[in-house]
């Protein structure tokens, strides 16, 4: 099973590198990931899946934590928590399958976004496993092309987030402005 | 005039001011294309510069600087190969939580991702090799991010940060806004230990039978050596230092046992193996020092003290983790300890001197012993000259390899920062520079660099820099004509298959030496060893011996790789099992 993780990190360049650095340096396959600024938009969240061996879980969540970028990681795979993914897919079928397709796409709940002479374009969102049967079965109407979000989760638990108060700099008492003859 | 007022500094001006206000009274670097604004200011301006003779080595000197004092260490190079020449050193810094703070030049903002001339992902490739790095874009934010670079750097679990900053941002003229506070809200600083996990841990160490102190490099990067030394005394513990403690507690010191591991002692690793409490303060668990973990400490429960929460059970779980300053957690420790002492001491009393009388009887069954021969030099015999000149407090720089882990083994320090070695990257190379940056930061220190020929041969151009200064560094090179350790392990396990080991063609020191301006001299009879070595420390300048010495000589004990460490091999030529 992949380890889902969720990060709130500082939205500045070079956070994203850390994390997947992190991951990747042991050897970790990022299944899917997905990051968007959140309501303070100096933050970001990311949402990652990621195939991590049961025991290293906890270690990769400490070493996340570490990461000076990283404000809170936290290991969602087991808590209770809402994951969800998005499908966009455009279908390419003849008049004879339209009414069909449509039906199927509401029987799971996908709208549709685009329509023309061609076909359509569909959205759905769920879980993974959901969106993979509605996948199989477009796919024997025909052509499609799908472009997936990625997992994105949502604790259901409430979690303190422990933020660093500033740190005040004591620096050196004569500074050498006054004293170099810039 | 004053800056802060009207007036403007150029970036360059303003990283200077910064690295004043850090107190930073030497910078290791080296100049070039992009960083031509920075040593132009640097030109006119009060702080010192060391020009060393390669970026690594600037890294490296930054590391003996910081680890001799305890201070951040600074090195600067441009962009590129310099920065790229940085990388080693930064590992290395990484590896023993060594405060440096990095100083690249970067391109032109605009030239960055253009191959543009002496362009590299300075920013990208140093990411997985520091605490925290920094692509400056704006002149406005340098003196924050210099500023946070040094908090970084010497905070929690020290470590290297990089600052990259491209030439246009040196040029750039700006206000210098002083710095009052810092906010990395992502930061978590953990300094004071749980309370009840104190008491707790408190309980437990009262409890032991067999109780035993595993005390590593955090003890030394937190000042906690007196700290250490109180609750070793109140509960007359038997403890050792790893190979990154060494000076934590002092060599001297009653209930010091010696270094643990691969290459430590008898006692060390048999109280480690026998221990029914291991009291782990800034330590990691290395491989070198756990051995096979299945069989390390197989009996003992574990309590850890460390102030990054990611070594906590990382290796070995920890049965009462604490995580905070080992030095407020030891004092308030030791503390409750005392407090408790009254109604515990005697409950174990008779088991803790068994243990006592076990730990003394390993400790005389197989001590490590100097072996001398009248007609070639032992290694172990010129560590032990050493040691005698040094009695103890000397700054002893050390390379890697065979010589360093007989340094580690037979030089004994009785305080902290006086043992400078690379221990965690195990960087070839790092003895002469590192020594260079000891020595600047105590000039009125002697000291030592010990390197083996491989990897003095890989730090030569540093002699420039030492006579350039004068510096009076003691170099001995410990020459066994091989990679000592690698032949060593091609013998043991390679069927002494001895590939690409043999380092022929060793220069005469004293002629290479005298090039330099300096003494040198070759010596391989061991009656002229301790003669030498007193000509060699009272000579004020720099000196450089040649002490050729018993070409196959291995280190001993060994645990074999893979082996539990109380597995040790004790000693040639037949392997004897404990």
């Amino acid at each position: 099973m992949l380890q889902i993780i969720s990060l709130l990190v500082e939205n500045k360049p070079g956070a994203l590198m850390r994390v997947t650095g992190l991951l990747t340096s042991r050897g970790y396959n990022i299944e899917s990931l997905t990051v968007a600024r959140t309501m303070d938009p100096t933050l970001s969240r990311m949402t990652i899946a990621v195939d991590v061996d049961q025991n290293l879980r906890s270690q990769v969540i400490k070493q996340m934590n570490k990461l000076i970028n990283v404000l809170q990681a936290t290991d969602l795979t087991d808590v209770p928590a809402v994951c969800r993914e998005m499908v966009l897919m455009r279908v390419r079928v003849g008049m004879s399958s339209r009414t069909a397709i449509l039906k199927e796409a509401e029987i799971f709940g996908a709208r549709v976004v685009e329509s023309s002479t061609e076909g359509f374009a569909l959205e759905a969102t769920g879980e993974a496993e959901k969106l993979e049967e509605f996948i199989d079965i477009m796919q024997s109407y025909g052509e499609i092309e799908v472009t997936r979000s990625g997992s994105v989760a949502v604790s259901l638990e409430a979690k303190k987030l422990r933020l660093s108060a500033p740190v005040q700099k004591a620096h050196a008492a004569v500074a050498s402005l006054e004293t170099v003859g810039t | 005039m004053s800056a802060t007022g009207t007036s403007t500094l150029s970036g360059a001006q303003i990283l200077l001011e910064c690295l004043v206000r850090e107190n930073v009274d030497c910078i290791f670097g080296y100049p070039g294309g992009v960083t031509l604004p920075l040593y132009d200011a640097m030109y006119d301006h009060p702080i010192r510069h060391v020009l060393v003779r390669h970026e690594q080595n600037a890294c490296f000197a930054a590391e003996g600087y910081a680890r001799s004092t305890g201070k951040v260490g600074v090195c600067c190079a441009t962009s590129g190969p310099g920065a790229t020449n940085l990388v080693t050193g930064l590992v290395d810094a990484m590896m023993d939580s060594i405060p440096v703070v990095a100083i690249t030049g970067q391109v032109s903002s605009k030239l960055i991702g253009t191959d543009a001339f002496q362009e590299a992902d300075t920013f990208g490739i140093t990411r997985s090799c520091t605490k925290h790095n920094f692509l400056v874009k704006n002149v406005a934010d340098l003196p924050q991010i210099v500023h946070e670079a040094f908090y970084i750097a010497s905070s929690g679990r020290p470590g290297p940060v990089l600052i990259d900053i491209p030439k246009d941002v040196f040029q750039a003229h700006s206000h210098y806004v002083p710095v009052s506070s810092i906010h990395l809200p992502g930061y978590k600083v953990f300094t004071e230990g749980h309370t009840g996990q104190i008491r707790r841990a408190a309980q437990m160490i009262w409890e032991a039978e067999r109780p035993f102190v595993y005390a590593g490099g955090g003890i030394i990067a937190a000042e906690a050596s007196e700290e250490l030394r109180e609750l070793v005394e109140t509960v007359d513990v038997p403890a050792v230092n790893t190979l990154m403690g060494l000076g934590a507690l002092p060599a001297n010191h009653p209930n010091f046992i010696s270094m643990p591991g691969m290459h430590g002692s008898y006692a060390a690793n048999m109280g480690m193996s026998n221990a029914d409490l291991l009291i782990a303060l800034g330590v990691r668990f290395d491989d070198r020092v756990t051995g096979r973990l299945a069989a390390f400490a197989p009996r003992a429960k574990v309590i850890h003290v460390d102030i990054d929460p990611a070594e906590i059970s990382k290796i070995r779980n920890a049965d009462l983790p604490i995580v905070g300053d080992v030095k407020r957690v030891l004092s308030k420790l030791t503390k409750v300890l005392k407090e408790l002492e009254p109604s515990c001491r005697e409950k174990n009393s008779l088991t803790r001197q068994a243990w006592w009388r076990q730990i003394r009887s390993w400790k005389a069954e197989h001590p490590l012993t100097v072996e001398t021969s009248t007609s070639e030099i032992k290694p172990q015999h010129l560590m032990r000259e050493i040691d005698r000149l040094s009695g103890g407090e000397a700054i002893v720089c050390s390379d890697v390899g065979q010589h360093q882990m007989w340094s580690a083994q037979f030089i004994r320090f009785n305080k902290p920062r006086l043992w400078i070695n690379s221990g965690g990257l195990g960087s070839m190379g790092f003895g002469l520079p590192s020594a260079i940056g000891a020595q600047f930061a105590c000039p009125e220190k002697l000291v030592f660099a010990i390197c083996g020929d491989g990897g003095f041969q890989m730090s030569i151009p540093e002699l420039a820099t030492i006579a350039n200064h004068g510096l009076p560094i003691k170099i001995i090179v410990m020459n066994n004509g091989y990679l000592g350790m690698v032949r060593q392990w091609q013998e043991l396990f390679y069927n002494n298959r001895m590939s690409q080991v043999e380092l022929n063609s060793f220069p005469d020191v004293e002629k290479l030496a005298g090039a330099y301006g300096f003494k040198g001299r070759t010596i391989e009879s061991p009656h002229e060893l301790a003669p030498t070595l007193r000509e060699v420390v009272n000579e004020p300048g720099p000196y450089l011996l040649n002490v050729k010495v018993s070409s196959y000589e291995n280190v001993y004990p060994m645990v074999p790789a893979g082996g539990a460490i109380n597995e040790m091999v004790l000693g040639p030529p037949q392997p004897v099992t404990a």
